[in-house]
């Protein structure tokens, strides 16, 4: 990537903040993600992203990406994932083992129906907006 | 290595070190440690930028696990630096050892949310399960117990990390099912 | 097809007993009577918090957050929200009884968080610079380098009042000013990442979900001071951070961010990574520059501070993670906006690791003014199995506790000081009935043993005394001159040692004396300790009367400590009993029994 100038990287925020929002690139419509902070891996998110990876491909959905972030911060609850679906309010899911990831996939994004005990409030508004 | 340590003697201060030094360190017969030539590399990197020590130790004990005594004089004399200073920092600094740590090198977390949580109670069981206690290595050089500050897992409390891979929530009973998980391995 | 609505249930314990489970019947009962179950999801989910006002329901997507809600509110809620769409204004939380949320107008929702610091944490994938970009990042360094002057940018801190996050609070705008006014060819820009306190992990997770927010920062005051490198001294045990550091530092560079001729303007800053190597002392700022120089870290004193002679000798601005990352927020919105968060000398945020003895364990980020009280029960969800609060320690092992008659305190630099505690990095760690002080102090104190670098006699000597006493006090050899020793060295501790860490090392057995006399008390004329912890004072019995011999905890004693024939009654024998506990755990019938 070439250097960029100041109008550069006011492009380049246009275009990404797009991204972001829309959340629509290549067709992808539904979004995974995954808290990937030491406290998270070491809770084991690494197998819940496999887990995930594993149960998109067999279920053949083609509009899911998988992304990892940092920590949320419920690290009692750890792993935590956030879940976006279009026409659905974005929530986020503690204590998700492999087993909770695959009734993610197959209840809340296929299914559009949210799976008890294991949805945790987020914990503050976003204030970039 | 007799001009090095002539350049002690002017260093009042640091004689007791140099002293301790011998002693302490691994005595030569059992530690024919070299640097690689990777290392020798990495050090030459390092040379010119100033505050260079801590950086290169780590890459050494990275490499080796510890600090061994040969390769401390050979670093003190690639970073052109007395052998004091190498041994001032080494001992200064909890992350560097001097003795050889076991294969898989077990972290128990004594910060104070897994210390409320029964840390204590994990090294005792481990060192029943293991036979040794803190600080030493297995006789077969499989496992080393050490108790360390703050893993910053402590919503997971107690947690414990083999090799860096850390478990959080450990029961006593959990124990020997993760040693197991390693030995041999 | 996806629902209209979704009435998320609260199932945390606390909600669960007060009815939750009916209330989470009778609102599908409710859906199906009044035909909508195809409107509405109700789903059981994780404890939120505000747990004394449960049961907690909140409405998705509009938000909407009911409190205290009982199964005869159901029928009400799905047919004014779910039917007609019209909240039941007598549910709603009253946000009038918040004190820290009015404040800021754009944030406007029940929640006691309000997240600056940990703006992209949890949001933004670490490792991909173009979503920190979408989200406003570096367009605050844009800022800097085109639009404000130097002056102006310390003027917006000034009016922000950030002050620094690590431990004693100084006005950042006025460390930056110091080292800017300062004549030098060099200058450097340090970020403290030696996040050492035991019970602290709020660095680590900051720069593991927003590596570049530091990298910014850096940049913005190494244009401000007038430095072109920068050093991020980080903890050797954060191997992830460091990776993502690693990351980010290259992904800037590659756009230009970060090296020669940054966006064009001519302005050139790098920006290299340091290890630490396992010493708290290196927390200090003179001792962390004698480490980043590749020595021993050890303080020297104070003056010349570091923005007059520093790293290399040079004038050098050394600030932590947390400050850092709140700087680009103030210069993109100003030092006003800022300043209308939080109290009136601690503006703005501060992030907790919150810890210890308490259900909701996290990393939260408040809004300075926050009762204890807020943070332990509405983001924590209150102490772990129902048992009672005793203190929240803060400040690791530079400060102290906090007891239940302080919890409605407003959390901020000069409470806190004034309650013998402080700010410190934001560790905060609950305790409950179960933790005896007295060990706690012990705790802290051996931990400072350990820290102490050695140089200064008063922090050496001091602190391994007040060890030697505490355990004897643990293990029932104290005497009440022990505590007057105590008071003596600490008291002298506090003025005479040379850093941060030996002034502030007695604080945490300075402070459990002082809440907590009686503890100290039992412990030296008693031989007792009331919570059970210290081994040496209690003795495990059995209860003639309830014991009905049925060997379970003869077997599971792990040093055959017990004897006894089945259904005979079993004892203890004394000499051999290490006080674990375990047949304490084991009995079913209350038989064992603790003194």
């Amino acid at each position: 990537m070439a250097k960029l100038t100041l109008e550069e990287l006011k492009k380049l925020r246009e275009e990404k903040r797009k991204e972001l929002n829309n959340r629509r690139t290549e067709g992808k419509d539904v979004q995974v993600i995954v808290g990937m902070g030491t406290c998270g891996i070491a809770a084991g998110a690494k197998d819940t992203f496999d887990a995930f990876l594993k149960e998109i491909d067999q279920s053949g959905l083609t509009n899911v990406t998988i992304r990892q972030t940092g920590c949320m911060g419920l690290c009692h609850s750890e792993p935590t994932v956030e879940v976006i679906v279009p026409d659905m309010p974005s929530v986020v899911y503690g204590n998700v083992n492999p087993d909770v990831a695959q009734r993610i996939v197959r209840k809340h994004i296929v299914g559009k129906i949210m799976i008890n005990d294991h949805i945790f409030d987020k914990p503050a508004a976003d204030i970039i907006k | 290595m007799l001009s090095l340590e002539i350049q002690f003697i002017s260093l009042t201060t640091e004689i007791a070190e140099v002293l301790i030094l011998n002693t302490t360190m691994e005595k030569p017969a059992a530690d024919d440690k070299k640097l690689t030539p990777e290392l020798k590399e990495f050090i030459r990197q390092w040379k010119p930028k100033p505050g260079n020590l801590i950086m290169v130790l780590h890459r050494v004990q990275e490499h080796f696990g510890y600090i061994p005594r040969n390769v401390a004089f050979e670093v003190a004399d690639l970073l052109d630096v007395p052998l004091a200073r190498v041994y001032g920092v080494v001992t200064f600094y909890h992350l560097f050892k001097l003795k050889k740590p076991g294969r898989f090198k077990i972290a128990v977390c004594m910060g104070t949310a897994c210390y409320l949580k029964g840390g204590e109670d994990i090294i005792k069981e481990l060192e029943n399960i293991l036979g040794v206690g803190l600080n030493a290595v297995t006789p077969d050089g499989e496992f080393s117990v050490e108790a360390v500050r703050c893993l910053g897992c402590c919503g997971l409390a107690p947690v414990l990390s083999v090799n860096g891979e850390v478990h959080g929530n450990v029961k006593k009973d959990q124990l020997a099912e993760i040693v197991a998980k390693y030995k041999g391995t | 097809m996806a629902f209209k609505n979704y009435i998320l249930v609260c199932g945390g314990a606390g909600c669960e007993a007060n009815r939750g489970v009916d209330l989470y019947k009778t609102l599908q009962k409710e859906l199906q009577e009044q035909g909508v179950e195809n409107e509405a999801q109700v789903v059981k989910t994780g404890c939120f918090g505000f747990c004394e006002k449960g049961p907690i329901v909140k409405m998705l997507p509009d938000e909407t957050f009911y409190v205290s809600v009982k199964p005869e509110d159901a029928k009400e809620i799905v047919a004014e929200h779910v039917v007609k769409g019209r909240p039941v204004a007598r549910l709603l939380y009253d946000k009038t009884q918040s004190r820290t949320n009015a404040k800021l107008e754009d944030i406007d929702f029940y929640q006691k968080q309000v997240r600056i610091v940990l703006r992209n944490c949890g949001v933004i994938d670490p490792d991909s610079i173009d979503e920190y970009i979408a989200r406003d990042g570096y367009d605050a360094l844009a800022k800097v380098l085109t639009e404000m002057t130097q002056d102006q940018v310390i003027e917006e801190l000034k009016k922000s009042g950030l002050r620094g996050r690590g431990g004693a609070g100084f006005l950042t705008w006025k460390k930056w000013m110091f080292t800017k006014q300062v004549a030098s060819n060099e200058k450097y820009v340090i970020c403290n990442a030696d996040e050492g306190d035991p019970g602290a992990y709020m660095d680590r997770s900051t720069i593991e979900g927003d590596p570049h927010s530091i990298l910014e920062a850096m940049t913005i005051a190494g244009r401000t001071v007038g430095a072109s490198q920068g050093v991020i001294y980080i903890r050797a045990e954060y191997p992830l951070a460091i990776i993502r550091l690693e990351n980010a530092i290259k992904q800037a560079k590659d756009y230009g961010l970060l090296g020669e001729n940054i966006l064009g303007t001519g302005f050139n800053f790098n920006i290299e990574i340091r290890l630490g190597a396992g010493a708290f002392v290196c927390g200090e700022e003179t001792a962390l520059i004698a480490s980043t120089e590749g020595r021993r870290g050890m303080p020297i004193p104070r003056p010349p501070f570091p923005a007059v002679r520093g790293l290399w000798q040079k004038p050098t601005v050394i600030n932590n993670v947390e400050t850092y990352a709140n700087i680009p927020m103030i210069v993109l919105r100003g030092g006003d906006w800022f300043a209308k968060i939080g109290t009136e000398t601690s503006k703005g945020t501060k992030v907790f690791a919150l810890t210890g003895k308490i259900n909701n364990s996290g990393l939260i980020e408040v809004p300075m003014g926050t009762t204890l009280r807020e943070i332990i029960y509405d983001i924590g969800g209150g102490i772990r199995g129902g048992k009672a609060f005793k203190a929240v320690q803060t400040g690791g092992p530079s400060g102290g506790v906090i007891t239940s008659e302080y919890l409605d305190t407003p959390i901020d630099y000069e409470h806190l000081q004034k309650l013998g505690s402080i700010m410190g990095s934001g560790g905060m760690i609950v305790m409950d009935e179960d933790d005896c002080m007295v060990d706690v102090a012990r705790f802290y104190q051996e931990f400072c043993v350990d820290e102490s670098c050695g140089k200064c006699a008063p922090c050496r000597i001091g602190t391994r005394t007040i060890y030697n006493l505490l355990t004897g006090i643990c293990q029932g050899r104290g005497t009440m001159d022990d505590l007057q020793k105590i008071n003596e060295i600490g008291r002298a501790m506090q003025k005479a040692a040379l850093c941060g860490l030996g002034q502030t090392a007695p604080n945490p057995v300075l402070s459990t004396m002082k809440y907590y006399e009686k503890e100290y008390l039992a412990h030296i004329k008693e031989k007792k300790c009331p919570s059970g912890k210290c081994r040496d004072l209690v003795t495990y019995y059995i209860l003639p009367n309830k014991c009905i011999g049925c060997t379970v905890c003869a077997r599971r004693c792990p040093v055959g400590a017990i004897t006894g024939e089945r259904q005979k009654i079993h004892t203890i024998n004394q000499e051999t009993c290490i006080k674990c506990g375990e047949c304490l755990k084991a009995c079913k019938f209350s038989a064992v029994f603790r003194r």
